[in-house]
């Protein structure tokens, strides 16, 4: 807890404007939500015949997890890509549903004879809707909102996935970093901007529903120029809401049509987060205008950048070739990276870039004073120690083919203990705490350098090759000749060295990345 | 030839109304007239079609066939809105809206009429006075502030506050306690009087009918069976008229006609 209080004290700036982020994604989309919700409620009550199918489209929508609907609209013209107007659509979709049903629900609920009354006094449709339906379904429809409220904040964490922004950012790296306090400061602000929704559209209900069957007489002609003014604020709200939104995007397309303009993606782990950083201001270098959309979840990258959302980001050839071509994984690194430069050019007009230099590989490590002190080098040579060694490894490599079963095969290694199965960010302190003996890591940890542990090397070339490559569309290139030059200054420049220091830098001393970055650059031009 | 008399303010021509869904028609070749300044009392058990028949006056519904004709226009040729407006309306549960005052409940036709707000306002409080209700203290009221009894006031002077030449009255006293009904049908029949309105009135009570009444129409089963004055209607050789009339247990009593008399005279 202390440690949550001091980030708060350190942090209170960024979680201010994450905060503030996550509340207009929120209330744009609440906005749009009753905006489309309220007539289509009304729509419903005035066509039963449509009832069904409309609610049960609202229905389905609700179902589908909101990391799915994410990925679905990623490849969407005008509504789709990343950012916040995908996150605002997802959130607008799940928000329909509680607002529809309440209004025909609320709508409904008017008691038959008021209704019946009503039209004997010759009110016409529209002054029945206007002066009787919707005042008194006013109580039923703000629970809708309310719902769906409380809803979109939750929903609106995950909109960090896909580059929107808000509280998720924090979860997200938190939960990345096995950093508890960075999840409760994403946490506790969402959990707590619920909880006002909750309350201060409750208040409103109550509020509302005191008017429509007030009982003191003193307050009642000021109530309803209250009920009015809140309804006009709410209106008035809603069209600047909109006018926003309508502007952010037009501004957004307009963007799109810029010459000098590039927008920069990253996966979400350090190390791209480094590289795109790195990439974004190597582009700035050479006088562009860097939209950064980092810490994209899963394979959102390639998606996005297929989509023409992002222009590049940072990749592996090993995972380019595996997760998106589906090939079966083969240890020949140039015959990997020809494939996927020839592949990606045919299948999605998108140019590999030279190596970057290092490769983010399974790393096979042990600590750097028994490498010293056995004068080991490879695994190989390790191998004769192996039975009397504790291994410890993380769930993904001994569960994937390319992994443990495939590695002690390849070396015909064999431990006397079975390894311990631990969570993989774990392995390197256990490592150096001399709890195990060897382990799986990544070759540009920046725990390697830190704790002294020592890479044996791949001598069989069992593990598959991981070089890291910038994707960049045709298109891009094509219009931006200076993009091409920037690029191909970075081609060879990062050592696995470099990528450890860069990693440890932001990841084991947390420091700001675009400052681990510009020192960096600026050491490298010197 | 209805048509030609001045005094004719509905009538119902070979009317009936017959909804797709329905194995058998709701009313069926009902053929009436209500004159200026009578109060028509529609008398049945529930569901033989009277107010069904009393929707039909105002286009809540509009007849399969036939033609009712309203102030020498049939219905079909009425814009609906209008024909309403100049049709006061009262239902059992008054059905006040929660969220007006009793002022502006009763000023609700007025206002869609865009009178000025200060004459809807008199005229609210004048229908107030009318139906007895001090507008000093009712006006400003909620709905879920009065008396069953209250509410239905609010709901008569709410019909009368156009000033429509017909009222339309569904069971209006049906869901008030025996002492408070008594009183307000007193107090209707008082009102009537006064102000001359043409009333079709629905009921299930031989009793309200025979007391409120100028002419009562049987109904049973959708069909119109007669339609005769007060005292007609307790001498008349119809058996279901009879049977009635028989619930009364005036026969018991030695009365017959001369309790019609009685009845009216009885204090409320």
């Amino acid at each position: 807890m202390a440690s949550f209080t001091d980030f708060v004290s350190r942090h209170w700036r960024e979680m201010l404007t994450l905060t503030g982020e996550h509340f207009l994604l929120v209330l744009a989309a609440i906005s749009v939500a009753v905006a489309v919700g309220l007539p289509t409620g009304i729509l419903l009550t005035r066509r039963p015949a449509l009832k069904r199918s409309v609610l049960g489209v609202a229905n389905i929508l609700q179902t589908i997890p909101s990391l799915a609907l994410f990925g679905f609209l990623i490849p969407l013209p005008l509504i789709g890509g990343i950012g916040e107007r995908t996150a605002i659509v997802a959130l607008v979709l799940y928000a329909l549903l509680p607002i529809v049903r309440n209004t025909v629900t609320g709508i409904e609920g008017v008691d038959r004879h008021v209704r019946e009354a009503a039209l004997a006094m010759g009110m016409t449709d529209g002054q029945i809707l206007r002066q009787v339906e919707l005042p008194l379904a006013m109580n039923v429809i703000l629970a809708g909102v309310r719902v769906a409220a409380v809803i979109c904040v939750g929903v609106a964490t995950i909109a960090a996935a896909i580059g929107a922004g808000g509280l998720g950012v924090y979860i997200f790296r938190g939960l990345r970093m096995y950093d508890n306090t960075l999840i409760l400061a994403g946490a506790v602000p969402a959990a707590l901007m619920a909880l006002v929704a909750d309350y201060g559209i409750g208040r409103l209900e109550s509020r509302l529903g005191a008017t429509a069957r007030s009982s003191s007489k003193a307050n009642k002609p000021r109530k309803r120029v209250l009920l009015t003014r809140i309804a006009w604020s709410i209106a008035g709200l809603l069209c600047v809401i909109l006018g926003l939104v309508y502007f952010a995007a037009e501004r957004r397309l307009f963007q799109g049509e810029n010459k000098s303009r590039l927008v920069v993606g990253s996966k979400d782990f350090t190390e791209q987060v480094v590289l795109g950083e790195l990439l974004a201001q190597t582009a700035e270098a050479a006088g562009f205008e860097v939209e950064r959309q980092f810490e994209l979840g899963g394979n959102l990258c390639h998606d996005a950048l297929v989509a023409g959302r992002i222009d590049l980001y940072p990749e592996y050839t090993g995972t380019a070739f595996t997760a998106i071509l589906r090939h079966v994984p083969i240890s020949n690194a140039e015959q990997v990276y020809e494939t996927v430069k020839k592949e990606y050019a045919d299948k999605f007009a998108v140019e590999v870039s030279d190596p970057l230099g290092f490769s983010n590989d399974f790393a096979i490590l042990v600590r750097g004073a028994d490498a010293r002190g056995l004068n080991l080098k490879t695994v190989s040579e390790a191998a004769s120690y192996a039975p009397g060694w504790r291994a410890g490894f993380g769930q993904d490599f001994m569960s994937r083919a390319d992994g443990y079963a495939g590695f002690t095969k390849a070396y015909n290694l064999s431990f006397n203990r079975h390894p311990l199965e631990m969570d993989l960010s774990l392995t390197y302190r256990a490592l150096a705490a001399g709890e195990v003996d060897v382990i799986a890591g990544n070759s540009t940890d920046g725990l390697i350098s830190a704790l002294d542990l020592y890479q044996l090397e791949d001598d069989r070339r069992y593990f598959p090759p991981y070089q890291a490559v910038v994707l960049t569309r045709r298109d891009a290139l094509l219009s931006k000749p200076l993009l091409r030059e920037a690029l191909a200054k970075l081609s060879g420049s990062i050592s696995t060295e470099d990528m450890r220091r860069l990693n440890y830098e932001a990841d084991a001393k947390k420091r700001d990345i675009k400052e681990v970055v510009r020192e960096w650059l600026l050491k490298r031009e010197s | 030839m209805a048509a030609r008399n001045d005094e004719t303010v509905v009538e119902f021509r070979r009317v009936t109304y017959h909804p797709t869904n329905a194995p058998q028609p709701i009313v069926a070749d009902l053929n009436f007239t209500v004159r200026r300044g009578e109060t028509l009392v529609l008398l049945g058990e529930s569901g033989c079609g009277k107010t069904t028949t009393l929707r039909l006056i105002n286009r809540m519904l509009t007849p399969t066939s036939g033609d009712v004709v309203v102030s020498g226009k049939p219905t079909g040729e009425w814009d609906p809105i209008q024909l309403r407006r100049s049709t006061g309306y009262v239902i059992q549960e008054a059905g006040l809206f929660p969220h007006f005052t009793v002022e502006r409940n009763v000023a609700l036709v007025p206002r869609l009429e865009h009178w000025e707000d200060k004459r809807s306002l008199s005229r609210a409080h004048e229908m107030l006075s009318l139906v007895g209700l001090e507008p000093g203290i009712f006006a400003t009221r909620y709905p879920h502030e009065l008396s069953g009894g209250q509410r239905q006031r609010v709901g008569v002077a709410r019909a009368l506050a156009a000033d429509p030449p017909i009222l339309l009255l569904d069971e209006p006293f049906g869901a008030l306690d025996p002492l408070t009904r008594a009183a307000l049908q007193k107090q209707f029949v008082n009102l009537c009087r006064q102000i001359g309105k043409t009333s079709v009135f629905i009921t299930h009570d031989i009793r309200e009918a025979l007391l409120v009444a100028t002419r009562i129409g049987l109904m049973r089963a959708g069909r119109l069976l007669l339609i005769e004055t007060p005292s007609e209607f307790l001498q008349s050789t119809d058996a279901y008229a009879r049977a009635y009339r028989d619930t009364l247990g005036l026969d018991t009593l030695g009365l017959d006609t001369l309790g019609l008399d009685v009845l009216r005279r009885a204090p409320a």
